[in-house]
């Protein structure tokens, strides 16, 4: 594969029209995509068929964690197994919520600051390495650049030794920061919204700031940041449903006491006599906070997957 | 040259640089230094409690190369990427086809496609050894309404590998089809007007034009597939409840490397070992992407 920092791999439409920049669009205006529409080949009621299928399968599995949720533990392990929900949520949320194993209300609130601190980190810093990037000239710039591109291609998960030991070293194992520290920023972040800013943000307005003798970081909070909206939203998103939905490090950081959502519902599924019902109810409300960003949101996450070749 | 130019000059060359600073500080510190110190630790005998017990240059590597536990993983790892992945890079190009047309509520389906995302891996883990449960699953009654005897899901190996397959597929399958969608929205709609004029049929066409109009997508797809499938690890741990998780059932059946990896750092408190593990796996990672890219290349030899 090869990477150029024009046209990365994570840009289907740069690499495959020629155009090098993906054109970011406003949910509110008409799209490129809206307009191609009209010269596709309608769908068919088989096409519709498919699709539903498609989504009831989707579906299906958050369906039967609902079903599982709400009943008792005895239903769980019957024959054939229960295919609709029962009326014992309330009891197993509260079951979850109240145990005394693990300690579920912390790690939620540990869930949501952990996503929340790496999400807001991400969208900022990525803005402006995105904005030097995309703006200003400076020595070196194409290889910076390539080195940002280059670090989507490390995968962080086989420096966990390392990271471990020098969680050790700063004396943060076991703390909420050695579970938000490796990710406080992203390359993918950088790259996202250097694209961004290529096409959405004239060179004209800054110039116009610069010839009023605005400073680069005055130009940048004043006249760019707050014209990013639309792509450090889809960003945030993205960051957020990562970092909420991430296991395998806080896995191995955190200790007991102090989960994150995830490794909650390890902990819980992996007593030597598994409480099913309680599991589900748990796991049930660790995804609830996503559905909801999901349903709120989904149009943004589609177009940000469909930009950018989004890895959530 | 007054002050304020100086610091107007100085604002200009330095700006960008600091700039882009904090991203590279702590990808450095937090991405990097540990990638590179892993090649470090595991030229050590170094233990978890113990700590470094000394240079032992490449043996670690020699004991990896005679290390049946790590062939095994990584076998399990291959078997259940390739079991994942061919399906769903299939399933993902038809489902993109069928999502570009012309339809109705198309953010729905859109979104309908890609709603597994939501789930943490976690998640699917714990839901779907649930399906996968021998004596009470879903799996098993179904296959039961057809006729077929229960299977031992998590017990035996091809079965153990198919159902963890179908948990990665499940995940990203409407994932990788939004992307192939983005992909053939952006292929000219006169090469297909004049293929058809030339007297192409709708095969053709799709093999001609459709598949090397994607291929730089395609090779987008399945890096990342390539590389989420060799570090495999949430959805076989939690496959196998219970307090060996990490061995990936009773026979290590199921283990793959990155749990093999995990296993050998912090059960068995090996660090210097572990990291040799992970340094054979980043290299696996890059022959498996470079011959990847290599098999799709040829695809365009096709036209």
């Amino acid at each position: 594969m090869t990477i150029r920092p024009d046209a990365p791999p994570s840009d289907p439409a740069a690499t495959s029209t020629g155009r090098l920049i993906p054109i970011p669009h406003d949910p509110e205006l008409p799209t490129p995509v809206k307009r191609r529409r009209r010269s596709l080949r309608s769908a068919s009621p088989m096409t519709y068929l498919v699709l539903t299928f498609v989504v009831l399968i989707s579906a299906g599995p958050l369906y039967y964690m609902v079903v599982m949720a709400s009943r008792p533990n005895s239903d769980i392990t019957s024959v054939p197994p229960p295919l609709t929900p029962g009326g014992e949520l309330g009891t197993n949320a509260d079951r979850v919520l109240n145990s005394p194993d693990v300690a579920f209300v912390q790690a939620l609130i540990n869930s949501f600051l952990v996503s929340a601190v790496a999400t807001i980190t991400v969208v900022t810093l990525s803005s402006l390495a995105g904005f030097a990037f995309a703006k200003l000239r400076f020595k070196g710039r194409n290889i910076f650049l390539l080195a940002v591109i280059g670090t989507m291609m490390v995968p962080v998960q086989l420096a966990l030794v390392p990271l471990y030991m020098l969680m050790g070293w700063l004396g943060l194992a076991g703390s909420l920061w050695s579970a938000v520290l490796p990710f406080l920023v992203t390359g993918f972040g950088v790259f996202f919204m250097r694209q961004y800013i290529v096409t959405a943000i004239p060179d004209e307005l800054i110039e116009a700031a610069r010839v009023d003798g605005a400073s680069t970081l005055r130009i940048f909070w004043q006249v760019i940041f707050p014209a990013l909206r639309p792509a450090a939203a889809v960003l945030g998103l993205l960051t957020f449903m990562e970092r909420w939905n991430d296991f395998m490090w806080p896995y191995l950081t955190l200790s007991p006491e102090n989960p994150t959502v995830q490794v909650a519902l390890q902990r819980l599924s992996s007593g030597y006599y598994t409480d099913q019902a309680l599991v589900m109810a748990g796991t049930l409300l660790g995804t609830i906070p996503l559905v909801l960003v999901f349903v709120v949101f989904g149009r943004q996450i589609v177009s940000g997957i469909m930009e950018g070749g989004v890895k959530a | 040259m007054t002050l304020r130019d100086r610091l107007a000059r100085l604002d200009i060359a330095g700006a960008p640089y600091l700039f882009i600073a904090p991203f590279f500080i702590l990808f450095g510190i937090f991405g990097l230094f540990p990638l590179g110190y892993t090649l470090w630790v595991s030229l050590h005998d170094w233990s978890l409690l113990a700590g470094d017990q000394g240079f032992v240059g490449l043996a670690n590597y020699s004991e990896l190369l005679g290390d049946d536990y790590f062939w095994n993983s990584l076998l399990n790892t291959f078997a259940i990427f390739l079991i994942a992945t061919i399906p769903q890079i299939l399933m993902a190009l038809g489902l993109a086809q069928v999502l570009n047309t012309s339809l109705r509520a198309i953010t729905f389906w859109r979104m309908g496609v890609v709603l597994p995302i939501v789930t943490s891996v976690a998640a699917v883990g714990i839901i779907f050894s649930m399906i996968f449960a021998r004596d009470f699953g879903l799996a098993n009654w179904l296959l039961s309404l057809v006729g077929v005897d229960p299977i031992a899901w998590n017990q035996e190996r091809l079965p153990s590998w198919i159902a963890i397959a179908t948990m990665v597929d499940w995940r990203w399958t409407g994932y990788n089809a939004l992307i192939l969608l983005a992909a053939l929205q952006a292929v000219p709609k006169e090469l297909y007007e004049s293929a058809r004029l030339d007297g192409a049929g709708a095969v053709r066409q799709w093999w001609s034009i459709t598949i090397p109009m994607l291929r730089p997508t395609l090779v987008f797809v399945v890096t990342v597939a390539t590389i989420g499938g060799i570090q495999l690890f949430t959805e076989p741990l939690l496959f196998n409840p219970g307090a060996n998780a990490i061995t990936g059932g009773e026979l290590r059946q199921f283990q793959t490397s990155t749990m093999y990896l995990v296993e050998e750092a912090f059960t068995g408190q090996r660090f210097g070992y572990a990291s040799t593990i992970a340094w054979a796996l980043f290299i696996v990672i890059v022959l498996v992407s470079l011959i990847n890219s290599v098999i799709v290349r040829r695809i365009r030899s096709v036209d």
